[in-house]
């Protein structure tokens, strides 16, 4: 009875995560870019339960400062901005990006990510290291972006980086999750949160990523582009909590004979 | 410089307007102005943006005490959605 009751009480434990000392309930980073308009990026942010968001910096268009920013849908106040490097093929056009996000919203914690060419985008990691070392010098907080890599993962551990963030997919593919084996490989390493981030292209990616033991899934299009992207944002809730749950409960090992779940005793006769 | 661009210079600093290029563009202000001045003119009163002026960062701080000089190269940034 007592052993039950404890069990119970295990399967209710509200845990959530914490990267660089912040702790948060979440563990569902979604991106704002590629929606419609503003107004659903908000619907769908909110329909995530994200309380990490990533944006981008860009210049401002100046023939129309008056439009509408980002700020005034999805609050700072409320929601982690995580700024990112997207879009930053070199490191120091990453490390210069991210310096004018620290002067803009002075956030130390910080999206690195330094792409390869086209068609593929694969983190360019001799770029990322060198972007990575930069940041840290200069009191930057990183969660980095890059190749499903055990070794490569460690180093950026090893450098200080606060997460790390290896690729499920190539970004915006919505292949899902090519290589769990790796995934898990950097998992089992890692001392810092590792999360997957892009590739993911449904729930189930999302839950099977949460399944691997990631501390936490980054996703943007998978959302966006989805035909009703509020209520996919509601399924990657779900689904990253189930897949949390089910890595946690531990799964039943699997078998290629069948072990039927009725008694097998007491059968009419 | 062709003797044109000097021509065209000097006459910019004679009618107290200076040449600077901002997010690509090139644009006039007025002789002495600061990069808070810059920011008024462009209609970016109190908005969460960033200035890099030839690649240093302005700090917000330092957008009234820093003036514009001529062929300056500013970036004015902000957030917008991103993944």
């Amino acid at each position: 009875m007592q052993a039950d009751e404890g069990r119970v009480e295990e399967g209710r434990v509200e845990e959530g995560w914490t990267v660089a000392g912040r702790h948060f309930r979440s563990r569902l980073i979604v991106g704002t870019g590629r929606y419609k308009d503003l107004p659903e990026t908000k619907a769908a942010i909110e329909a995530s339960g994200a309380e990490i968001v990533t944006v981008a910096v860009r210049r401002v268009n100046l023939s129309d400062a008056s439009q509408p920013m980002l700020q005034d849908f999805v609050s700072p106040d409320r929601f982690t901005y995580l700024p990112n490097t997207a879009g930053c093929f070199t490191a120091q056009d990453a490390v210069r990006t991210l310096r004018l996000a620290r002067e803009a919203g002075g956030w130390n914690l910080v999206k690195l990510e330094v792409l390869g060419p086209p068609p593929f985008l694969y983190p360019d990691m001799a770029a990322t290291f060198e972007a990575a070392a930069a940041l840290l010098a200069d009191g930057f907080e990183v969660m980095v972006y890059c190749a499903d890599d055990p070794v490569a993962a460690k180093r950026l551990e090893e450098m200080g980086c606060v997460a790390i963030m290896p690729l499920g997919a190539p970004i915006g593919s919505g292949l899902g999750v090519a290589n769990p084996f790796m995934i898990k490989a950097i998992i089992a390493q890692a001392r810092v949160p590792v999360l997957v981030d892009a590739g993911i292209g449904t729930a189930s990616d999302a839950a099977l990523a949460m399944e691997l033991g990631c501390d936490a899934v980054l996703l943007n299009s998978a959302i966006a582009h989805a035909r009703d992207p509020v209520r996919m944002a509601r399924a990657m809730k779900a689904a990253v909590e189930a897949g949390r749950d089910a890595f946690l409960a531990g799964r039943m090992p699997r078998s290629t004979a069948a072990d039927p779940s009725s008694p097998t005793s007491g059968l009419i006769r | 410089m062709t003797q044109t661009e000097a021509q065209q210079i000097n006459a910019q600093i004679d009618a107290g307007q200076i040449a600077v290029e901002v997010n690509g563009e090139r644009r006039q202000v007025p002789q002495g102005a600061s990069v808070a001045e810059l920011l008024g003119l462009i209609g970016l009163a109190a908005p969460k943006v960033a200035v890099e002026r030839n690649l240093e960062i302005v700090p917000r701080s330092a957008w009234a005490t820093t003036p514009l000089a001529e062929g300056d190269r500013l970036e004015i940034v902000h957030f917008i959605g991103g993944g």
